[in-house]
């Protein structure tokens, strides 16, 4: 029996989205046809978008559908790049709601600069870093503090300097880091970024069904998401390109949507909408529910193992409550995803920790990207100004909507055992002692 | 698990034998190259992919675990400062020695494991006493035994090798295609895993900065220059570029690379043949010979009695028989100068081509001894031979 615990990385499909997709999957026809299967199709599928839409408060052509979350976020950092380089086609890559008289409607001038905060997510990472490599786009680094949120003031800083805010294509940022969980200052950043006439990308694929995200602050241009965060299918996402928002296509054919080209998935969509509309149905409560859990998970590591770090906004939280400091638990506490537990555990290697808790019946995550699955230290912990050392003890904890004050117990009882093993292991680097 | 053939049936064969098996791929490079067909390295993506799928067959648990900082400390940069320092190194039994038996096993001990299998084509063999004994595998052809040579008795026993008593190669491969393994017709790896082209020479060239020096002979007399030392190995006679031929009209082999004084020795073939070598860096695999009563140590109670052996210098070499004894090193006017005991093995027949840094195996008929690391040798023709 597996005590599920990186719903982070993908959160099963419960049976209510499994039918939606199932009775989806029985309806024949391509939604681009002309013929009625054809209508049939398309009106699930944009009934589908209606429906996401209204979880953002934004209208049904914002919502672009896309192969998942990595392609919506590297149309929306690539296709707003390219978008604001002189002779590009199209309109504008600024928000409707952005002051009137900042960015000019049409690109007339490079814009090389890329604003992007240390702490994103691989998809962001490579695709901003792809466009410095071939594209000629310069990137800024943005800091983030160290619970791995963006510094503001750095982002002001960044648009003062070069040409000023003029020659920036975009801010792309987090709207909740996807390792940490710590809440990104996205409403403060885009207002600012508006007043300069700068587009913002934002990538909301941690935090979309966790935290309400309706409405969308004045100044994003696009947002990210993905369903199977949140119980959808896998390789289902969006990219909600706001209204006068245009984005130069990655995949050309058939313009079957706005900036996207390929034939639409209907019943991906309608899971997309089934699993969207099950977050945001009772997402105060599943929120509350999951912190709940987490506070729960979290008082009793910080009392039974003390050697442990909890990190992000969610860590601060922890730590304040645990020395009786309410208001300023919950104010951490406002700043952190609902179900996500980031720790680090000193002289351990994060993937000795999973071993031993995977080997325990407990699926959990070291939270960084991995290379041929070589798990490597965090750069989300090294921006929040750790140690390498300190970032290899990395371990997330992400719970789901059925996860169980049981599962979080269980946990509890099975992780002493494995940190005790894991330290004694050590650091991959230490030398060992064994042989002549 | 490499995503060879071999690791994969030695895992299979363990799961058999009811042991809880969890499969570990290393990853020794950051940067593991990307993904080609018929890759030879042992640390691609590819076979990563290949060691997971393997253990996906077989129903075990698969992780990855990371060493290439270790791997990069005590193979890679010690593969470089030993030929920067003249010496011939065999990377694999580095990694033997300091990463699948030390670090890996160190790491499985500490988080629960009892013992690493591995794909070696060597056998254990268990006397009546419990003692652990290593021995040449059955299929002499495929015998790795050589590479295992720098095993200590601790390290022996947390070590399993299921391949070790298997009569070939390919009932090892039809054992893996009857499991369905999709490695089952994989190529052998044969060449260093970090250097991926197999051009040891070009690899060591970007890493290892040459300076040009003289080509002397034996008797010291300057006969050429060469643009680096280190780029030259013991028996090596090709690549010397000396324009005349010798005295006598004969080529001319490297006898001898001086990192020191930057110089390399030429002279004729029958100079490299050696009836003895020597070495101070000692392992013994099991009971050491003295235990094992193959000799005794003498009156004075520093050294150890000549013995009978055989002793093999390369991976894919045959043995040779030779006499060993442990005596103290000694002064180049033969006295003891009280710094350590070293090694001592006479051939009964002259070898050829050994270069210090290799590594010299004793065997007493398929039992391995242990072995040492070779510091000197001895040749068998006096320098004023020639």
């Amino acid at each position: 029996m597996v005590v599920y615990l990186d719903h982070a990385a993908g959160s099963p499909m419960p049976a209510s989205i499994r039918g939606a997709y199932l009775a989806a999957l029985e309806h024949v026809g391509n939604p681009s046809s002309i013929h009625s299967a054809g209508q049939a199709a398309r009106g699930m599928l944009e009934g589908a978008r209606e429906r996401i839409a209204a979880t953002l408060g934004v209208d049904a052509v914002e919502v672009v559908l896309t192969g998942g979350g990595t392609e919506a976020v590297n149309l929306g950092v690539k296709g707003l790049f390219w978008q604001r380089q002189a002779g590009a086609a199209g309109d504008r890559a600024v928000a409707p709601d952005a002051a009137p008289d900042a960015a000019p409607a049409r690109a007339d001038r490079p814009r090389p600069r890329i604003l992007m905060p240390r702490a994103e997510h691989h998809a962001t990472l490579d695709a901003v870093e792809w466009l410095a490599a071939h594209e000629g786009a310069q990137l800024r680094w943005l800091e983030v503090d160290e619970v791995g949120a963006l510094r503001l003031d750095d982002f002001e800083a960044a648009l003062a300097e070069g040409a000023g805010p003029v020659d920036v294509a975009l801010l792309t940022m987090l709207a909740a880091n996807n390792e940490v969980g710590t809440l990104q200052p996205v409403a403060e950043a885009a207002a600012l970024a508006a007043a300069h006439g700068v587009p913002v990308h934002v990538d909301a694929i941690a935090a979309y069904g966790q935290v309400p995200l309706a409405p969308l602050p004045a100044g994003v241009s696009a947002v990210s998401l993905s369903a199977h965060k949140l119980g959808g299918p896998v390789g289902v996402g969006a990219l909600v390109l706001r209204r006068g928002a245009d984005v130069v296509p990655l995949l050309h054919g058939g313009s079957q949507q706005r900036g996207r080209s390929g034939t639409m998935d209907a019943a991906g969509a309608a899971a997309f909408a089934a699993a969207s509309d099950e977050a945001h149905a009772a997402i105060a409560e599943r929120a509350a529910r999951k912190a709940q859990l987490r506070d729960r998970l979290a008082a009793g590591i910080l009392a039974a193992l003390p050697q442990v770090e909890l990190r992000g906004a969610a860590g601060r939280a922890a730590a304040a409550r645990a020395a009786g400091r309410v208001a300023e638990a919950d104010a951490w506490a406002a700043r952190a995803l609902p179900g996500t537990l980031h720790l680090t555990v000193p002289g351990a290697e994060g993937d000795s920790l999973l071993m031993l808790l995977d080997l325990a019946g407990f699926a959990v995550s070291t939270g960084s990207a991995c290379q041929a699955g070589v798990p490597e230290p965090s750069h989300v912990l090294l921006a929040m100004g750790l140690h390498e050392q300190a970032a290899r003890g990395a371990l997330r904890v992400s719970l789901g909507p059925e996860t169980t004050e049981a599962d979080v117990d269980a946990l509890l009882a099975a992780l002493p055992d494995a940190v005790a093993r894991a330290t004694s292991a050590g650091l991959a680097a230490r030398t060992p002692t064994l042989g002549r | 698990m490499s995503g060879g053939v071999d690791s994969a049936v030695a895992a299979a064969r363990a799961v058999d034998a009811g042991h809880d098996v969890v499969g570990v791929h290393l990853a020794l490079s950051r940067m593991p190259g990307t993904l080609r067909t018929g890759s030879r390295g042992c640390c691609t993506i590819e076979d990563s992919l290949d060691a997971r799928r393997a253990a996906d067959l077989l129903g075990i648990p698969f992780y990855v675990w990371d060493f290439s900082e270790r791997f990069r400390a005590d193979v890679v940069d010690d593969f470089i400062s030993e030929y920067a320092a003249g010496r011939t190194p065999n990377p694999c039994m580095r990694c033997n020695e300091r990463i699948k038996f030390a670090a890996v096993l160190e790491k499985a001990l500490a988080l629960g494991f009892d013992a690493v299998v591995t794909g070696h084509y060597a056998h254990i063999v268990t006397d009546e006493h419990g003692n652990r004994e290593l021995h040449r595998a059955s299929d002499e052809a495929k015998d790795q035994s050589y590479v295992l040579g720098v095993l200590t008795t601790e390290q022996l026993a947390h070590a399993m090798f299921p391949l070790g008593t298997t009569p070939s190669k390919a009932v090892v491969r039809a054992e893996a295609a009857a499991r369905g393994l999709t490695v089952a017709q994989k190529p052998d790896s044969h060449d260093i895993c970090f250097i991926p082209d197999g051009d040891t020479r070009g690899w060591l060239a970007g890493r290892i900065e040459p300076e040009q020096g003289s080509i002397v002979d034996r008797a010291g007399t300057p006969v050429g220059t060469h643009d680096g030392a280190t780029s030259f190995t013991v028996g090596q006679r090709r690549g010397l570029n000396l324009g005349v031929p010798g005295p006598d009209g004969r080529p001319r082999f490297v006898l001898e690379v001086r990192p020191r004084t930057n110089e390399v020795v030429v002279g004729p073939k029958e100079a490299l043949a050696i009836r003895e070598l020597a070495g101070a860096r000692i392992s013994w695999a099991g009971l050491d010979p003295v235990a094992s009563g193959l000799t005794r140590v003498t009156a004075e109670g520093d050294a150890w009695a000549p013995f009978p052996c055989e002793v093999q210098v390369r991976a894919h070499a045959d043995p040779v028989a030779a006499t060993a004894r442990l005596a103290p090193t000694t002064t180049p006017d033969g006295e003891p100068d009280g710094r350590a005991t070293e090694l001592v093995v006479e051939v009964d027949e002259p070898l050829f081509g050994v270069a210090p840094g290799q590594t010299a195996v004793l065997y007493s008929g398929t039992r391995v001894l242990g072995q040492c690391t070779i510091d000197r040798t001895v040749s068998a023709v006096p320098a004023t031979a020639s």
